[in-house]
């Protein structure tokens, strides 16, 4: 058999030769298959890796992530409020390796976005045509007074990434005596997850009415009012808890002591029993290296929405809490950017242009009880004009709890636990 | 000759490649996965979506824009898409098995 050019012509077609042609460009220049890292296996970046396997079997997908197990934020609060255990939200990455995607277990020290590599702190270095960055959050525990000697001496903990910080929290909740006070600091927006810390509170009193009802809660919100949920929250709190959470907003907190524990504000010194102190956030630190951490305060990374590549460094990706929106920050919300960027990665490297009009939606279920919860859902869509995704309107929150809801949301989490780690 | 089968061999990748870009139905509906689960089939209380038939899942769209079918949360999804998205997403989700 002989094959001519033409007949190669026949056989592959047109397109798929013009389609060679331009896909050279992507294809790095050893001419082997285009690779993607992917750094941190968090909601964003494990989905991102796995949605890349599935919509470009010829890429080479490196994820690479420190952690053994993923252990999840949605859904701790559950957690300190008693009602599941950490291994309710700890589960393993095992599952992604059938998607063929290469695992490696390091932290990513060092990124050089000219010769388009990564290096671990465990000293290996991987080339990448794209990449994409996920890192979540760095909590700003600098910026509160004291916070990092407390933080040292367990004296306060942020739990606002889930891990030994929220066991230690649910144990200083089981030791505090009937009566005490459990003092919460939340900081002003943009932070991960708008409802977490009304939730949390929630689900805190939830624990204390059964089990020490003359404690009290202190909330102190850097926000002028309850940022998300607003209705719902109120509800709850009037419903089931009433007398027992005393919210003070436009009260940041500016320093705690451990010693004393004592939280403070500009107004007052607090005595608390327990301090959950939530300090502002910024994108992670990985942004940083790559020079991508560039919005106007230097704290989150502004992308173009249609593939989620950074405005300044090109090839490189930024998907989940570190980016510049107005959108909510939400696990929901970090898998939708991630299958966006990964159908956006696969075109690009196919020479064509990604898809010029995503639409997705965010939905933060929220538990009041332990039987009640609600939830905040809108749908937002891309605007050229605007350049920013729009909300699409007819989206809005639960003005109450109930029992369908607090359902749906344990579904929700069994669901998305799956879409991103099986 | 021997130049042409590496090409060859190479367009192979890249036809596949092609083949699994992602159309807009399928890029739509994968934003609805969260919820209802990978590949469209649910633990829990949120209904599967694999595999229903594409002008029942058009038509429950439909109700649950217009309010016709109630709801606890699909109403709020349902009210930000159009019509011809939720033809692709049902397209897309009817294949599902
Ligand atoms: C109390 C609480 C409740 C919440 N509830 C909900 C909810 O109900 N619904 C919801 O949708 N969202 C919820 N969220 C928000 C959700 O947790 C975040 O929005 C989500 O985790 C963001 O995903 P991400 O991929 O950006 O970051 P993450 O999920 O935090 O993942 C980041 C990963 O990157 C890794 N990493 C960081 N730096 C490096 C490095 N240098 N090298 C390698 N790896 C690195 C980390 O180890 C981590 O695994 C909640 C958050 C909190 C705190
Ligand atoms: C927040 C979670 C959530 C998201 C996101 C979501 N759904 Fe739903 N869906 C539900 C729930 C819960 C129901 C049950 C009806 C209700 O109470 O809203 C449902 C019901 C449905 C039904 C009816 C199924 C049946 O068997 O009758 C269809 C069809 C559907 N959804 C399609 C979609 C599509 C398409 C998307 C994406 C655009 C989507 N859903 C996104 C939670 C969700």
């Amino acid at each position: 058999m002989s094959i001519t050019r033409r007949d190669f012509l026949k056989v592959s077609g047109m397109g798929a030769a013009s389609a060679l042609l331009a896909g050279c460009a992507g294809m790095g220049a050893s001419g082997a298959k285009p690779k993607v890292v992917v750094v941190g296996a968090g909601y964003g970046g494990a989905t991102c890796a796995k949605y890349l396997r599935k919509w470009g079997p010829n890429i080479e997908v490196t994820l690479i992530e420190p952690n053994d197990k993923f252990v999840s934020c949605p859904r701790s609060n559950l957690v300190i409020g008693g009602l599941r255990n950490m291994d309710y939200l700890t589960h393993g990455y095992d599952n992604l390796a059938k998607h063929g995607i290469k695992m490696v277990k390091d932290m990513v020290v060092a990124i050089d976005p000219a010769k388009r590599t990564v290096t671990t702190k465990g000293g290996h270095t991987f080339g990448y045509d794209r990449l994409v960055l996920a890192p979540g959050i760095d909590v700003r525990t600098d910026t509160v007074k004291g916070f990092q000697e407390a933080e040292a001496a367990s004296k306060v903990v942020h739990a606002w990434k889930a891990g030994p910080q929220t066991a230690l929290l649910r144990k200083q909740l089981e030791s505090m005596a009937d009566g005490g006070v459990f003092v919460m600091g939340i900081p002003g927006t943009p932070y991960r997850c708008p409802p977490g810390p009304y939730e949390r509170i929630s689900l805190v009193a939830n624990y204390l009415k059964k089990h020490k009802p003359k404690s009290k809660i202190i909330v102190l919100d850097s926000n002028p009012d309850i940022v998300s949920k607003k209705p719902l929250f109120t509800w709850a709190w009037n419903t089931f808890y009433p007398g027992m959470v005393e919210y003070r907003g436009t009260n940041a907190v500016t320093g705690v002591d451990g010693n004393r524990m004592v939280v403070s504000t500009e107004f007052d010194d607090i005595k608390a029993d327990v301090m959950n102190v939530v300090p502002r956030q910024r994108a992670g630190e990985l942004c940083a290296m790559a020079g991508v951490r560039n919005d106007a305060g230097g704290n989150w990374c502004t992308v173009n929405f249609t593939s989620f590549e950074s405005t300044a460094v090109p090839n490189v990706h930024i998907i989940g809490d570190s980016i510049s929106a107005a959108l909510p920050k939400s696990g929901h919300m970090a898998t939708n950017h991630a299958k966006v960027c990964a159908a956006a990665i696969v075109e690009l490297l196919a020479g064509r242009q990604p898809e010029a009009a995503p639409v997705f939606a965010n939905t933060c279920y929220s538990d009041t009880s332990d039987t009640t919860g609600g939830h905040v859902a809108n749908v937002y869509r891309y605007s050229a004009e605007k350049k920013a995704y729009v909300d699409a309107g007819g989206g809005g929150a639960t003005p109450q709890g109930d029992e369908l809801n607090h359902a749906y949301a344990e579904s929700w989490a069994q669901n998305i636990w799956a879409e991103v780690l099986s | 000759m021997h130049k042409i089968l590496i090409l060859l061999a190479a367009s192979a990748t890249l036809l596949s490649a092609n083949a699994f870009a992602v159309d807009r139905g399928e890029l739509l509906a994968s934003s609805c996965m969260s919820c209802h689960g990978p590949g469209g089939k649910s633990k829990g209380a949120i209904p599967s979506l694999a595999g229903l038939e594409k002008g029942y899942i058009v038509k429950s769209l439909q109700d649950f824009k217009s309010g016709a079918r109630p709801a606890s949360v699909m109403q709020r999804h349902a009210k930000g898409y159009t019509d011809e998205e939720f033809a692709l997403m049902a397209d897309y989700l009817s294949k599902l098995k």
